[in-house]
């Protein structure tokens, strides 16, 4: 077996890590957390790396398809015995993709938060709240059964809380933390109550087990769950559903997206790691992972999957066209990529070429992490120079930042999808997908696209060009070199990433695909987003008064989008107004007034008793006496004339 | 009426009659004296009883020694001229009406029953007896039980000298704080 | 004296017993409780005597039994009045009524 054991030191590192930082941190390694942390995720990423290497190219194939292989396994919790709780290791092509998107982006972060971070008074629980959620993280892609997943999972989403109140002075950093852990934890709900669906049926936990039984037509298993339904469908859409409503919580998809723009408070290479690039594709991930099952058994699920991604992608783009605060373009951008995702996993099919929409979403995936966190890094540097989020504060950067700016637009090029960057191929293979599966979620996508160029084009003007280079005087520089190597790390692979060979190494069932994009295809995609590049540049290069027109000209539904079309407000009014008052208010009452006061009144009772019967505890000793031969009188007439 | 039966009612009256006295006097120290009188009557019916060796240790444990205790701790605790609080009132109803009803019942349960005797052998107590059969091992010997009583007494002793001496100042006043 | 029945002398020892019980409940001095119960446990020692007198009368063991309550008696009126002298020491009375914080 060349898949020996030391895969579990891939998360167990980061988790050494963090108890050693956050046990000992503050008190001996206040300076040198940073570069413990480092180091760890280091070799935790050379280890992930030779995996890979192992994986793809020695062992993971086996007559040309790539195999699921579950390096280690050992019962947790037995309930039956048929059902268990394992622990495990279980690698398969997205696992080890994902290995080292997050492996390496966790590294990058480390590496750029030694400058970023510098200086603050919590430095050393920073990084061992980094080492928390790289473990969790890692430790979820690892998992080999649902339950694992579950358990991962919920860490993500503690780690991913303290990560966002880092800053816990901040209110807004505090309400925006437990914003996130409120909305993802009520996702969790229902990933909870769709694990269960799935396992009661399948009589397993086991990821393997579990597909296989639900996917083998005429399986007892299988037909037990689709007779078995609710509200007029069927157990396993069911199931499937509410285990998609737990990835669309964790990966920020409509109408549980409002989490993310807020989780910006947290400090920004946080923001890279965290919603970027790793916890955000979660959702990704777990429907990629139980894709067997949406695709064979379940199309139905999977078309809720398709269309929630679709409109998703195109909301977000267009609010993110709106937005001022640059962290906030980013992160409903990451929401519109997230959608891409999603969609691109709903048009695909299980077998051979069909699984086109899934291998180019695990692409995207794969891209996206590098640029989106190249993006957000980037952003970081810039706020760690001028001290602001907003856009206006910025603006003419591009001499003073050299190094950022370039990253920069590499990182913008990429994510408009033009040629040759990592971004352009991604995109490519899902828009194609699409075209083949359903032409309105390809419109959608092909929208979004060019929407997508512009925006990130209005963001990068206003950065870099738009005011004259000399507004920022005193400003210290663009940051040490910790900062800037991830920046061209990042970079190189933004530019690069295209070119890995992920058709023929993760698809949906092992098999290579070896369809490659007409190049006719590509110049409608490509073509819109060099228009809305032209647009951003006409509109934002320069400070004009033309975008305000605009603004002014489109009236209700710019104000809407800026306004993020009112969803908070919705939630708002639906938490406050009605389920505050109509369930809240009379649960309050019924729980003061009928619970509370029966307690009260047994309370009541019982002290007026005692009160009635402590004479009797004088502390006389004679009383006592008397009390004794009442007791004894008692007895002694209850045994001669009562016990004949 | 014979002699022995006047005489044994003379010494149940003379009894039951100090006896009385003994817990209602309101001075301790009549008190024990009437205690004492009654003491003695019980030994005066042990002799009517004709068990003199029993009627002995009664006036020698008893009016010897307890009494004398008694008497000696009241010297210690109590001005003994003075007249003792009046008894509760509601506290002795209870406790007359405790004590009728339990000597009726006890009365009426005593009437009630017949005794017989177990032989017809009379009745004699040689000293010689009780002392061989005291310390006797086989057959209703009482060595066991003797050996326990004067372990007791041992432990008895030592615990009413820990009890009653004297502790050192410091820990009185403590403990005298403690209890106000 | 073979002419008094024992049920007779049975009714001395219940008189005396409760004679003890009255005081045990009414008096308030430790000192004169402690001879209310020295009176019931004469009248406990009569029975003992009257029983193995009348109805035993080839046996011994009544008389053990009331000698070894005359020691128990001792033992425990030493006992007793060692702690009646503690306790008037801690409080400076022997009056029940006075030593009552072990209440509610």
């Amino acid at each position: 077996m060349s898949h020996p054991i030391y895969i579990a030191l891939i998360p167990l590192i980061p988790l050494a890590c963090f108890l050693v930082l956050g046990l000992f941190g503050r008190k001996y390694f206040t300076n040198s957390a940073g570069i413990i942390g480092t180091l760890g995720l280091l070799t935790s990423t050379l280890i992930s790396l030779s995996t890979a290497y192992e994986y793809f190219f020695v062992s993971g194939k086996v007559n040309g398809v790539f195999q699921k292989i579950e390096v280690a396994k050992f019962t947790w919790l037995q309930f039956s015995p048929g059902v268990s709780i394992d622990l495990g290791i279980l690698i398969d092509p997205i696992t080890v993709m994902m290995l080292v998107v997050v492996s390496f982006v966790s590294l990058m972060v480390h590496l750029f938060s030694l400058g970023y971070m510098k200086g603050e008074t919590r430095f050393a629980t920073y990084y061992a709240f980094l080492g928390l959620f790289t473990f969790s993280m890692l430790g979820l892609v690892l998992s080999s059964n649902i339950f694992q997943i579950y358990l991962f999972w919920e860490l993500v989403g503690v780690s991913s809380f303290l990560l966002i109140g880092f800053y816990f002075e901040k209110p807004s950093a505090v309400a925006a933390s437990k914003k996130a852990f409120i909305v993802t934890r009520f996702a969790d709900l229902g990933f909870l109550i769709g694990i269960l669906v799935l396992s009661f049926y399948s009589h397993t936990l086991d990821f393997g087990v579990l597909i296989e039984r639900l996917t083998t037509a005429g399986s007892p298993y299988l037909t037990a769950i689709n007779a078995a339904s609710f509200l007029g469908v069927s157990g396993l859409t069911w199931g499937l559903l509410l285990v998609f409503m737990g990835g669309a919580g964790k990966s920020a998809m409509f109408p549980l997206h409002i989490w993310l723009p807020d989780a910006m408070e947290g400090p920004t290479p946080v923001s890279a790691l965290i919603h970027a690039a790793t916890m955000v594709v979660a959702g990704v991930f777990l429907v990629a992972r139980l894709f067997p099952v949406f695709a064979l058994s379940d199309p139905a699920a999977l078309n809720v999957v398709m269309y929630t991604g679709a409109f998703s992608a195109f909301f977000a783009a267009v609010i993110a066209c709106t937005q001022t605060d640059i962290k906030r373009v980013l992160a409903y951008s990451t929401m519109s990529q997230i959608g891409y995702m999603m969609f691109a996993l709903g048009v695909s099919k299980y077998n051979g070429e069909d699984g086109l929409g899934y291998m180019g979403s695990m692409f995207h995936l794969f891209t996206h992490a590098f640029f989106k966190s190249l993006l957000f890094l980037g952003a970081g540097a810039v706020i760690h120079m001028v001290h602001s989020n907003e856009m206006k504060d910025m603006g003419g950067l591009r001499k003073l930042m050299p190094i950022t700016h370039i990253s920069f637009l590499i990182a913008c090029l990429a994510i408009a999808g033009i040629p040759p960057f990592s971004g352009f191929f991604s995109k490519e293979e899902i828009l194609m997908a699409s075209f083949e599966s359903n032409k309105l979620v390809y419109a959608v996508a092909l929208l979004t696209s060019g929407l997508t160029a512009f925006y990130m084009f209005r963001l990068y003007y206003s950065i870099f060009w738009s005011k004259p280079a000399d507004t920022h005087h005193g400003h210290h520089g663009e940051g040490t070199w910790s900062m800037k190597i991830p920046l061209i790390l990042l970079a190189i692979l933004a530019v690069v990433a295209g070119f890995v060979p992920i058709a023929s190494w993760v698809t949906a069932d092992g098999n290579a695909i070896h369809s490659s994009v007409p190049i006719t295809f590509s110049i409608l995609p490509v073509s819109l987003a060099i228009a809305g590049i032209l647009l951003a540049t006409r509109l934002f290069k320069t400070a004009n008064e033309l975008p305000q027109r605009i603004a002014i000209q489109m009236g209700g539904i710019y104000k809407a989008a800026s306004r993020k079309f009112y969803i908070d407000e919705v939630y708002l009014f639906v938490t406050k107004k009605i389920l505050f008052n109509l369930i809240g208010r009379p649960a309050a009452w019924f729980d003061k007034n009928i619970v509370d006061g029966f307690m009260n009144l047994l309370a009541k009772l019982t002290a007026n008793l005692s009160e009635l019967i402590k004479g009797f505890q004088s502390g006389k000793v004679q009383d006592y006496a008397l009390y004794f031969f009442g007791g004894i009188a008692g007895l002694i007439i209850a045994f001669i004339y009562l016990w004949k | 009426m014979s002699a022995a039966s006047i005489i044994f009612y003379l010494i149940a009256t003379f009894i039951l009659g100090t006896g009385v006295l003994a817990v209602t006097t309101r001075k301790i120290f009549r008190a024990s004296i009437w205690l004492l009188f009654s003491l003695i009557g019980i030994a005066a019916l042990y002799f009517w009883m004709q068990l003199e060796f029993l009627a002995a240790v009664q006036i020698i444990v008893y009016v010897g020694g307890i009494v004398v205790l008694i008497i000696f701790s009241i010297f210690l605790t109590i001005k003994s001229g003075d007249e003792m609080p009046k008894p509760i009132f509601i506290r002795s109803i209870f406790a007359a009406l405790a004590v009728l009803f339990g000597t009726g019942f006890v009365v009426r349960l005593i009437s009630l029953y017949t005794f017989k005797p177990n032989s017809t052998t009379v009745f004699n107590l040689n000293v010689n007896q009780i002392g061989t059969q005291m310390l006797d091992t086989k057959n209703y010997g009482y060595l066991l039980p003797f050996e326990l009583i004067s372990m007791l007494l041992l432990a008895a002793m030592i615990g009413c000298i820990v009890i009653a001496m004297k502790s050192k100042d410091k820990d009185a006043t403590t403990f005298q704080n403690s209890i106000q | 004296m073979s002419e008094i029945p024992l049920t007779n002398i049975l009714f001395l020892s219940t008189g005396l017993f409760f004679i003890g019980v009255y005081g045990l409940f009414t008096r308030r001095n430790m000192i004169t409780m402690l001879m209310s119960v020295e009176l019931m446990l004469n009248s406990v020692n009569i029975n003992f005597v009257a029983f193995n007198k009348y109805l035993y009368p080839e046996k011994l063991d009544g008389i053990f039994f009331s000698i070894f309550i005359i020691t128990i008696a001792a033992a425990e009126a030493a006992v007793a009045i060692a702690i009646i002298i503690n306790l008037y020491r801690s409080h400076h009375s022997i009056d029940v009524e006075d030593a009552s914080e072990m209440k509610y």
